[in-house]
């Protein structure tokens, strides 16, 4: 970004702010959600005062595993910050954060003229929840790589596996360009884009990027019924190769999320498990509205299908729940073999505690779970406003 | 859809947070107590933001309409008049007149207009309290009639002044709409 133009707007955003500042002008900082991500990952300490209003920030916020929070609407500081100042840590550094930057601008502002170093969030929440940080997972067998790229503010996962120059995607969020141009970066097309499941947390990016790029964009059909667009159908037993001496992604049918849900194994090494198995936690069956009747089809995925499969390869999954989930170069994964034996979803003997498990007591679903399953069905097409507030929150695609 | 009054409008579209607070604080600090205020934004998070902003004012947030793409919501200044101590000494509680609501009775509710468009109870009267003295010719002497407001205290002061104009079988419902938990209507139900 132009570092200067941005700037330029700060201040012209300042000058109309009549009564509520003074006009003069103080430094402010500004941090980066790629320099908070670089922050969790590092478990550094942050002192973050988020000045949306309680219901937003109880519902969803940017977690640290060393981050300590402050949480003040910005309208109760319209008339000045004395009475927080006492709340606010003289060792420590602090981001102010707000839904879309404005806020948080302003009392950043109001901050500094008290005498204190902070710095605001680039672009809000909004930013922080489209942030999508691209960590390198492995090198494959003949020289090919796979990518994970970590949505941190909301927990969502997609992959790209290259080879020779050719790239797939797999569960590619809206945020388009990133993958075109990491893909682009490192010199390698994009030739096919899967979804694992029909999402409902996210908005999917697959179809668009297949527009963009001529790539084959696939779907299981039985997650596909009602879509209103043409795509490949994605099936049990797939074999789909990239680069010339072939990464096999190997599609396995894994029911339980939704219908149609399908894993990936990828070099017969990394098993790309969607929303049926996270590290954590495993895939709630309700949020397509068929909890009762998805359960034993989870069950059996989980119990036997994951269970016939070698421990050894690394489940790579499609969201993370909470950040305890990130390894420490960020990436989120872990040995199959290593979540049978710790992961309570893959450890409950009896069925029907499994089954009161997943039909019971379920977090609320996540955001709009109902547009954002019609919009990726094509049904519906909201302008990218609205988008972004469907997308707001964490994903609550697992139970635990 | 239903015509929401308000004393003031304020054009607040295509601001982005915080200004759409930053102007509505001000416009507020201007109205007079009990004025409605009308506040017409494009900003989607000025919804949740204007309820809270105005709850921890102690305002009151009556409701927000969408009309094609702007958000229009409704606010009414704090009014001074919680504290008064009642004089109409005919008065009912929520739960009885819950229990008369079946039979011929009249309900009037004397809140501004915008506050009954969001939520009243059904076949409730609406004449703010404000313009009861000129339109007091709609009401009948025959009947039974129970004044309601947000709190017990606009009504009272109705109760008073129909009094004064020979109404004799007027009762305050107490303590109003704001506890009312029986059947309503209006824009948000």
């Amino acid at each position: 970004m132009d570092g200067n133009s941005n700037w330029d707007r700060k201040l012209i955003f300042f000058f109309e702010f009549e009564n509520t500042i003074g006009g003069s002008k103080v430094t402010i900082n500004v941090m980066t959600s790629g320099e908070v991500t670089k922050k969790v990952y590092n478990r550094e300490e942050l002192f973050i005062l988020d000045v949306r209003n309680q219901s937003d920030f109880q519902d969803w916020k940017i977690e640290g595993a060393n981050f300590s929070y402050l949480n003040i609407p910005y309208f109760e500081l319209l008339d000045g910050v004395e009475e927080i100042l006492g709340e606010i840590p003289a060792d420590k550094n602090i981001l102010v954060t707000c839904a879309k930057e404005g806020s948080s601008v302003m009392v950043a502002e109001m901050l500094s003229e008290a005498g204190l170093n902070v710095f605001y969030l680039e672009g809000g929440m909004k930013a922080w929840s489209e942030h999508l940080e691209p960590v390198k997972i492995a090198d494959l067998t003949d020289g090919g790589q796979i990518y994970q790229f970590v949505r941190i503010g909301k927990g969502c996962l997609s992959y790209m596996v290259v080879s020779n120059g050719e790239a797939a995607l797999i569960d590619a969020t809206r945020m388009t360009d990133v993958y075109i141009d990491f893909a682009k970066r490192i010199g390698a097309t994009i030739k096919h884009v899967f979804d694992t499941h029909l999402h409902a947390d996210h908005i999917s990016g697959g179809r668009s990027i297949a527009q963009k790029t001529g790539a084959t964009y696939w779907l299981p059909p039985k997650d596909a019924t009602e879509v209103t667009f043409k795509y490949s159908p994605l099936e049990d037993g797939n074999d789909v190769s990239i680069g010339h001496t072939t990464i096999q992604i190997q599609a396995l049918y894994s029911p339980g999320h939704t219908i149609g849900s399908t894993s990936f194994v990828v070099d017969q090494k990394f098993l790309l498990s969607g929303d049926i198995l996270f590290v954590d936690s495993i895939g709630r069956p309700d949020l397509a509205g068929k909890a009762e009747d998805w359960v034993s089809d989870l069950r059996e995925t989980l119990y036997s299908r994951y269970k016939e499969l070698s421990g050894e390869l690394i489940v790579l999954p499609a969201h993370f729940m909470i950040i305890d989930e990130l390894n420490e170069d960020g990436s989120v994964s872990e040995k199959l073999g290593t979540l049978f034996e710790k992961n309570h979803g893959l450890n409950i003997a009896d069925e029907s505690k499994f089954r009161s498990l997943v039909t019971e007591n379920l977090p609320p679903q996540p955001n709009a779970y109902q547009e954002i399953r019609e919009t990726n069905m094509g049904k519906i097409n909201p302008d990218i406003d609205k988008q972004r507030e469907m997308e707001i929150g964490p994903n609550r695609c697992a139970v635990r | 859809m239903e015509n929401v009054k308000a004393n003031e409008v304020l054009d607040a579209k295509g601001l982005a947070c915080p200004m759409p607070i930053v102007k509505t604080k001000k416009v507020m600090n201007n109205l007079e107590a009990g004025q409605v205020l009308e506040v017409q934004a494009t900003d989607r998070g000025s919804k949740a933001d204007m309820k809270a902003w105005a709850e921890s004012t102690g305002h009151q947030f009556l409701g927000t309409i969408e009309d094609g793409g702007v958000l229009k919501h409704y606010l009414r200044k704090a009014s001074s008049d919680e504290s008064i101590e009642k004089k109409h000494p005919d008065v009912v509680k929520n739960e009885e007149l819950e229990q008369r609501l079946g039979e011929d009775v009249t309900i009037l509710d004397v809140r501004e207009s915008a506050e009954y468009a969001f939520t009243h109870i059904p076949g409730a009267i609406s004449i703010p309290l404000g313009e009861l003295e000129e339109r007091i010719g709609e009401l009948s002497k025959e009947k039974n009639i129970y004044v309601i407001c947000r709190t017990g205290n606009r009504s009272d002061l109705a109760c008073q002044l129909l009094g004064k104009n020979g109404f004799s079988q007027v009762i305050n419902v107490v303590p109003g709409m704001s506890q009312w938990t029986g059947t309503v209507t209006g824009i948000e139900s």
